[in-house]
């Protein structure tokens, strides 16, 4: 009879436990899932990848063939010589209305939520509530608050149907996005921050303008972006703004207006024209590259500073 | 402390600590600005919620409160009928059919990222799904009509009208797709890791930590997401208008996701519909009744998702 003693009782069942540990056992189901979500993520970055080769495969040849003078020449009813600058104009001033108007506004208006605002009273909890659900709100929903308030009720300072009533339109729109993105740029300032700020005597606004601006800058930057970029991409508002999804020969800043993702919009569908080398589909894919490149550009811009934006702060 | 007091001028007082007045007017001012950007939000909401309803009563009252106009075969602004179930199941169809694809898709993305990915699969595949994230609407409509509905949709299931409601709603899911993903990713990764660890620490396995630790804490986040992506696939308008197969008018074409339809938000882009035609018809006011129809949805939707959401931040 051999005697257990408390180290060889140990021992086996330290052996016990390190077999239990190291045991190969095939876990079905777990392979299976784990499977079935890289598929999912992969389905997902296909959908994305076929998308783009579509667009780059029926535009390519047709901005080959067409050359610069696709960005230059005006709108036309000829597939083989129709251009998009009426478009490239009405987005370009869309995107300075945004740079302009709600950027500034929604930076300001998180500032005051996050700096200002910090009793947390009715009426702060219900701008914020409200900035939140503004966020949700459809955008053909704003082409309406745009068509009643900057269209018709302020003609006399928008001439109507004009890209000034579309830009400020879109300014409405990202808007809340600005305001959501630099707060939450403003609530990762370090409290030590202003607290510095604060103990060398500086009031409120020299601590924001000189402690809490500075550090927050890149993160704001990125909702700036984000914001270019939903503004460049949309359409719905623009239609119900008055946009034309016709011909449009011309530019001006009170007169008719048309914009890129209205274009593409218009000839996508568009039968191709007897007599003609190019079809419609491939000025509107040609359209959509053109589009795709300054909107990734933004997207891409707020990524980028994010990234850095994230290590910084890691370091501090 | 009788040598401060007798030195006078040493002694700090409140004023000493309030700083110049020229500071705090500049202070002032700047706080009044500040709560005004934020205050204009709220008479954003205002202004739509006034513009929207106003509207909607306009036009209820230019058909005469004949409630009977809003039930009939179809959808004819021109003749003045206004068939309500065109357009609420054409939202309903394509909205399910949109999430049919965004929540497998969306959801496995953001299972895989937050619990399988190793950090440098993280780094470069989110950075893809917000590219996916930015892409603009009308491409997506593009890619329905040149891909998706001739394509997938023609082959397969053979339909009448080579654009209709699948198609349609396809291309609307693959617009949701990264919304529901992100908002997932965030629930799932506000789940504490001691969670995990502990589950790991009694024996289990990854699949049984992930699906009956894991997501099961996060559920509240996970509906919040379903939430707010259904309100995105009701509130998304181009798709719908580019490829739903109905030209601003029509009979109900069958209840089946292969029929043609119409959205609330196609009907209100057809309402303008791009044209200088004389505005003050039922036909335009059409525009504001849909309008509030459809902003009450997404609201009630956004109100509940980020109610959810808000929940979850105080939790963890």
């Amino acid at each position: 009879m051999t005697l257990i003693t408390p180290a060889l009782a140990g021992k086996s069942a330290a052996e016990t436990v390190r077999a239990g540990l190291t045991r190969r056992e095939r876990d079905t189901a777990g392979l299976v899932m784990s499977a079935l979500l890289l598929l999912a993520t992969l389905f997902t970055l296909l959908i994305l990848a076929t998308v783009l080769a579509r667009l780059i495969g029926e535009a390519g040849p047709y901005l080959g063939d067409r050359g610069t003078a696709f960005i230059t020449d005006s709108i036309g009813s000829d597939p083989d010589e129709i251009g998009i600058w009426p478009g490239v104009y009405g987005s370009a001033l869309l995107a300075m209305a945004v740079v302009v108007l709600a950027i500034p506004m929604g930076i300001a208006a998180a500032l005051y939520l996050e700096e200002y605002a910090i009793t947390k009273n009715r009426l702060n909890q219900f701008i914020l509530v409200n900035i939140r659900n503004l966020a949700g709100v459809p955008a053909v929903i704003f082409g309406v608050l745009g068509f009643i308030i900057f269209v018709k009720w302020l003609e006399p300072m928008t001439a109507g149907k004009s890209v000034i009533a579309a830009g400020l339109t879109m300014s409405v729109l990202v808007l809340p996005i600005v305001v959501i993105t630099s707060m939450e740029a403003i609530r990762a300032v370090p409290q030590g921050l202003r607290d510095g700020g604060y103990g060398v005597g500086g009031s409120r606004w020299e601590v924001t303008r000189d402690h809490v601006l500075p550090y927050a800058a890149p993160g704001i930057l990125t909702g700036t972006m984000l914001s270019l970029a939903r503004a460049l991409g949309e359409a719905a508002p623009l239609i119900i703004v008055g946009a034309v999804t016709g011909l449009l020969p011309e530019t001006s800043l009170t007169g008719k207006f048309t914009a890129l993702p209205i274009l593409i919009f218009n000839w996508s569908g568009k039968a191709q024209p007897p007599g003609s080398e190019h079809s419609f589909s491939q000025a509107a894919a040609a359209t959509g590259v053109v589009l795709l490149v300054l909107v990734l550009f933004f997207n891409a811009a707020a990524i980028v500073l994010r990234n850095r934006f994230e290590r910084r702060r890691v370091g501090t | 402390m009788p040598g401060l007091t007798e030195s006078g001028s040493t002694m700090l007082t409140l004023t000493d600590l309030q700083g110049g007045s020229k500071q705090r007017n500049r202070d002032r001012l700047m706080r009044f600005l500040f709560q005004g950007a934020a205050i204009t939000t709220i008479v954003i909401s205002l202004m739509i919620v006034f513009v929207l309803f106003r509207g909607a009563f306009d036009f209820l009252r230019l058909i005469g409160w004949d409630l009977g106009k809003l039930s009939d075969s179809g959808w004819f602004p021109r003749r003045e009928r206004f068939d309500l179930r065109t357009i609420l199941w054409g939202s309903v169809v394509m909205g399910v059919v949109a999430m049919l694809v965004a929540v497998p898709l969306g959801l496995g993305v953001a299972i895989f990222l937050s619990e399988y990915a190793s950090p440098r699969a993280r780094r470069v595949i989110k950075p893809v799904i917000e590219v996916l994230a930015g892409i603009p609407s009308v491409i997506v409509g593009y890619f329905v009509i040149r891909f998706i509905a001739p394509e997938i949709v023609g082959p397969i299931f053979n339909p009448t009208s080579q654009f209709n409601m699948l198609a349609a709603g396809l291309g609307i899911g693959v617009l949701v797709i990264p919304i529901m993903a992100s908002v997932s990713e965030d629930a799932l990764a506000s789940v504490p890791q001691s969670l995990r660890e502990a589950s790991y620490g009694i024996g289990a396995r990854k699949i049984n930590t992930v699906f009956r630790i894991v997501v099961p804490a996060a559920i509240s986040g996970l509906v919040a997401a379903f939430i707010i992506a259904v309100s995105r696939a009701i509130g998304e308008t181009m798709v719908a208008v580019m490829a739903g197969g109905f030209d601003g008018a029509g009979q109900f074409d069958g209840w089946g996701p292969t029929a043609k339809g119409l959205t609330m938000t196609s009907a209100m882009t057809n309402a303008v519909g791009g044209s200088d035609q004389d505005i003050g018809g039922a036909s335009f006011e059409v525009l504001y009744f849909v309008g509030a129809l459809l902003f009450t949805i997404t609201l009630l939707l956004n109100l509940v998702g980020n109610r959810i959401v808000n929940r979850i931040r105080e939790q963890y």
